[in-house]
């Protein structure tokens, strides 16, 4: 015999109750799990996507749209910036490094993205198979790409025009040169080649109106060369009529502000469960108290100190609210699984049911406490039990 | 030395028959009662200036409903504090004691059987006495507990429900119950008035059988004319009120 035993016969006794109970915390607890869950691998991610990228500079629109379109691939680009411009970036003494992107087109939703071989080193993409591209029109897949297309080494495909499928560019056919490993980034998802190749896409037709061309591009991501450069440069560029500055940090922490109002009211919402479980263990308690009378008043006569009895009683508690934990972060581990298996969309965000949320930890000693306050109330109704006055009665 | 005997003041009275053990000057009393007072709603319900109850002895209380055997036998019990006067149990006076401590004393040196309030429904039957031996903090075998409800008949049902047993089989899981942690004194209130005669005298009988194999003293508060005789003493209450 142990108290355990004791507390799980009478849990037991009252097994529907019981389970009601389990399962209003267990949801509470999956709610709160799985936001904690997404909303942590959201901001790493974001955080993995902007490391290295101090400014992006694009054609005038939103600052915001411009991160989302060129950093994380999700909008659609604010314009292109003129060879002039991009001059003017490359150039100035502020700045180190820029990359350029052009960006228009796509294949199987994926998009194509003319770029500088830097922008590999730059983001740590390695090949896994393959070379980088060398001539135009020769391109090298993302893991991702690679794997849902099945196209390798040698193969050809078109781009069709747009991010949504346009028409296609048939008589600029890619070859796949290269396959990247897998990153877990968006440049998965991405089919990289040259910047010639994007601009000889949509050049005149005739090749040699083409040759030798500079075009235009979607955006520089930019590294400084000195931290004044955070100061001066986005100013700077800024006063330029045709140029926006979009600094991704600060972007990136006001789409996670955008994105966190929706977890806010989520996280609320399970909040609100778990209030609603806590008034229900203490229901609960507060009505096996009186179901169980003559058992304490037998058990205080067996020798049970009132100690004991409020200890068996918070013991009960800690174990609905333990297993409605336990539940609810399985609840919320699997959910986040299935929804990443189940929808292409999710898929890509790069979110996964098997990496754990640093705040879930915080969950344990909420849940204790919520344990301790949902006893409490009954612990001091035993407490000033009348043992005599029960025994009276019976 | 303690005056041998039960010194009864008016209105309790006190028959008692010859008894070995209580003859006996180098045997301790189980329980020793010393000027000890009770009352209830201002109502007079046990003044005793000493009584005392030895090994193995069998010592009824009796007297009509409202006479206060429950009253008496809970103070015996250490579940009540009385008015007045010491109760010593087993050397031990219960009114020195802490409640905690008390009610560890009351696990660990007696046994009460109620009257209707027998088992804890959510347990089994064998877990009903583990549960005795837990609630003080010891340790006893699953034998012992199985030889105890041999000992009432009732080995077979050690895993059962106790909501499957009858009203008598409780009655007897509760007796068994009761001598778990072997105590020196076995208080039972109106244990058989709930039963038939062939069942009250079933259960009496068992009473007297187990606690006699194992020396402890027996204090039954009855108002059950039929079992009155069987008892090395009695204490009357309610007379002369």
């Amino acid at each position: 015999m142990s108290l355990a035993r004791l507390c799980l016969a009478y849990l037991r006794l009252r097994l529907g109750t019981t389970l009601l109970n389990v399962t209003l915390i267990a949801t509470g607890v999956a709610i709160l799990a799985s936001i904690l869950l997404v909303g942590s691998q959201l901001r790493d991610r974001v955080q993995r996507e902007i490391r290295g990228i101090d400014l992006v500079v694009g054609a005038k629109g939103s600052p915001l749209q411009l991160i989302l379109s060129t950093v994380f691939h999700l909008d659609v680009p604010t314009g292109n910036v003129s060879t002039a411009e991009v001059a003017f970036v490359r150039n100035h003494p502020l700045v180190a490094r820029a990359i350029a992107l052009a960006i228009g087109d796509s294949a199987w939703g994926y998009r194509i993205v003319g770029t500088e071989p830097e922008l590999l080193e730059e983001r740590g993409v390695s090949l896994a198979a393959g070379r980088l591209w060398q001539a135009p029109m020769e391109a090298v897949l993302g893991a991702e790409v690679a794997r849902s297309t099945g196209l390798g080494i040698g193969a050809r495909f078109v781009g069709s025009h747009g991010l949504g499928g346009g028409f296609a560019h048939t008589e600029h056919p890619y070859l796949v040169v290269g396959v990247a490993a897998r990153t877990g980034t968006v440049t998965d998802r991405l089919i990289l080649t040259s910047l010639e190749s994007v601009w000889r896409v949509h050049a005149p037709r005739t090749p040699a109106a083409y040759e030798g061309q500079q075009g235009e591009v979607t955006a520089l991501l930019v590294r400084y060369r000195t931290p004044l450069a955070a100061v001066q440069l986005p100013r700077l560029v800024n006063a330029r009529p045709s140029l926006i500055a979009a600094v991704p940090a600060f972007e990136a922490a006001r789409l996670l502000s955008i994105v966190g109002l929706g977890l806010e009211v989520l996280r609320f919402l399970g909040a609100l469960l778990l209030a609603i479980a806590a008034l229900a263990v203490l229901v609960a308690l507060t009505n096996a108290l009186s179901e169980r009378r003559a058992d304490l008043a037998l058990m205080r006569t067996l020798g049970a100190t009132r100690g004991l009895l409020i200890r068996a009683l918070l013991l009960e508690a800690m174990l609905l609210t333990t297993s409605g934990l336990a539940l609810g972060l399985v609840l919320a581990h699997l959910s986040v699984e299935l929804l990443v298996r189940m929808l292409p969309e999710a898929r890509v965000s790069g979110l996964s049911g098997l990496a754990v949320a640093s705040g879930e930890i915080w969950l344990v000693p909420a849940l204790l406490l919520l344990a301790i306050a949902a006893a409490a109330i009954p612990a001091v109704r035993l407490y000033r039990t009348n043992l005599l006055r029960i025994l009276a009665q019976r | 030395m303690f005056r041998r005997g039960a010194a009864l003041r008016r209105p309790l009275h006190v028959w008692q028959v010859p008894n070995t053990v209580a003859s006996n000057p180098d045997i301790a009393p189980v329980v020793l009662v010393d000027e000890l007072r009770l009352s209830a709603s201002g109502r007079s319900l046990v003044a005793l200036e000493r009584w005392e109850i030895y090994p193995g002895e069998r010592v009824a209380i009796v007297g009509p409903s409202g006479s206060g055997k429950t009253t008496f036998l809970q103070t015996l019990a250490g579940l009540r504090s009385p008015d007045a006067g010491r109760v010593i149990v087993d050397g031990q006076e219960l009114g020195g004691m802490s409640e905690a401590r008390r009610d560890v004393f009351r696990g660990r040196h007696i046994g009460f059987v109620h009257q209707t309030l027998h088992l804890v429904t959510a347990l089994s039957v064998l877990d009903n006495l583990r549960l005795a031996a837990f609630v003080v903090g010891k340790q006893v075998p699953d034998r012992r507990l199985l030889d105890l409800l041999a000992s009432v008949g009732l080995e077979s049902r050690a895993l059962a429900r106790t909501i499957d047993l009858s009203h008598g089989e409780a009655q007897r899981v509760a007796i068994a119950r009761a001598l778990v942690n072997e105590p020196r004194l076995v208080l039972a209130d109106e244990p058989t008035s709930a039963l038939d005669d062939r069942n009250a005298r079933v259960i009496l009988e068992l009473l007297f059988k187990i606690t006699k194999e194992r020396s402890a003293a027996l204090v039954v508060a009855t108002h059950d004319g039929r079992l009155i005789g069987s008892f090395d003493r009695r204490l009357e209450l309610g007379n002369e009120r």
